[in-house]
């Protein structure tokens, strides 16, 4: 990719080292606006998490469900950290083998969605948007549908 | 709604461990959180740069609006209000071609550039506009062809098939792609 990139502005006759310093140095500025919001999502992120909170709330859910508990609390955590969640994939293939059933349905639901909460925070915090509107709504809908498909799809496939 | 949750994981979070006993675990997670965030930061900082300087040779040498203008099929009715031809567009392109292919530390920089720029398009600059939250449904849905993280693990836990997860992920964050668009449709249209 890097290759095509330079490749082609070498082709088109551009200055390829002071456009490359160009785009480098908008970096600084770019990494101050975002240190703070990526501090706030994790500070608070942290907090709920050690507290036992999820556990908790899992406890009361989880005789409803028929899938292992593990999976659900890394389904709930998974917009909310990233880290975190695989961390909890890491312990359902320690606990079940990697190439078990669960462990198969656990990495499709870990691969369905991405960390919402985390990538809302970075993008609009880096423009200064305060006000996101229907913005968490509509992602956190597309989580829960990306979720639900990649248990359905497990228990069709697997 | 972000500011409020993020009151709300506090205020629950400390409460709830004062209940359960687990106030020494939060302390310490709070003391932790500044160091995890700041090693975080360092670690997308140098990554950020170097794309960042990559991203402005594909920029000016016009291979972005190239590739834009490409996909600008599938961005054309997802995004009315962009005016043909705007650098976001490619942007954003560039955006969602490096998370297809699991490039998750090259898709940052592109999609807050695309953030930049549809910026300078938002009337109001205080609150999130259309296409924004478009953008960011399609990101947060996590569209990927490559589950990179989730086969790395597979294979370092010795996996028979690391890759037999890849076409039920795809499936699976499809659906959760194309009801985040069509959600976005829906409350745009009412």
């Amino acid at each position: 990719m890097i290759l095509l990139v330079v490749g082609y502005g070498i082709f088109k006759k551009i200055d390829v080292f002071d456009n490359f310093l160009l785009g480098c140095s908008d970096s600084f500025k770019l990494v101050l606006k975002i240190f703070p919001n990526l501090l706030a999502m994790i500070f608070s992120v942290n907090i709920l998490i050690s507290s036992g909170f999820l556990d908790f709330f899992l406890n009361i859910i989880s005789p409803l469900i028929k899938i292992p508990i593990e999976i659900i609390s890394m389904a709930l955590v998974r917009p909310i950290s990233g880290n975190a969640s695989l961390a909890l994939l890491n312990n359902i293939y320690t606990k079940y083998g990697v190439d078990n059933f669960y462990s198969l349905m656990a990495s499709v639901v870990q691969g369905s969605t991405d960390t919402t909460f985390y990538i809302l925070a970075l993008y609009y915090g880096s423009i200064g948007v305060k006000k996101l509107r229907y913005a968490p709504i509509t992602s956190l809908f597309a989580d829960f549908v990306g979720i639900i498909s990649a248990i359905t799809i497990s228990y069709l496939l697997f | 709604m972000v500011s409020k949750l993020w009151g709300y994981f506090i205020v629950i979070g400390c409460l709830f461990s004062l209940f359960n006993g687990k106030v020494a675990d939060v302390n310490e997670e709070i003391i932790k959180s500044a160091k995890t965030s700041f090693d975080l930061i360092c670690q997308i900082f140098p990554i950020l740069t170097l794309w960042l300087g990559i991203t402005k040779i594909a920029e000016v040498s016009g291979l972005m609006n190239k590739l834009a203008s490409k996909l600008s099929f599938v961005l054309k009715p997802l995004f009315k209000d962009i005016p043909k031809n705007h650098i976001s567009l490619s942007y954003m392109a560039s955006n969602i071609i490096a998370n297809l292919f699991g490039l998750g530390s090259a898709a940052t920089p592109f999609g807050l550039k695309a953030m930049e720029s549809l910026q300078e398009l938002n009337p109001n600059k205080m609150e999130a506009s259309r296409s924004m939250i478009m953008f960011t449904t399609i990101n947060t849905s996590g569209l990927t062809v490559v589950p990179a993280t989730v086969i790395a693990l597979r294979v370092m836990y010795e996996s028979k098939s690391p890759t037999i997860i890849v076409f039920a992920s795809i499936i699976a964050t499809l659906m959760a792609t194309i009801s985040g668009i069509i959600l976005n449709k829906i409350i745009v249209r009412r």
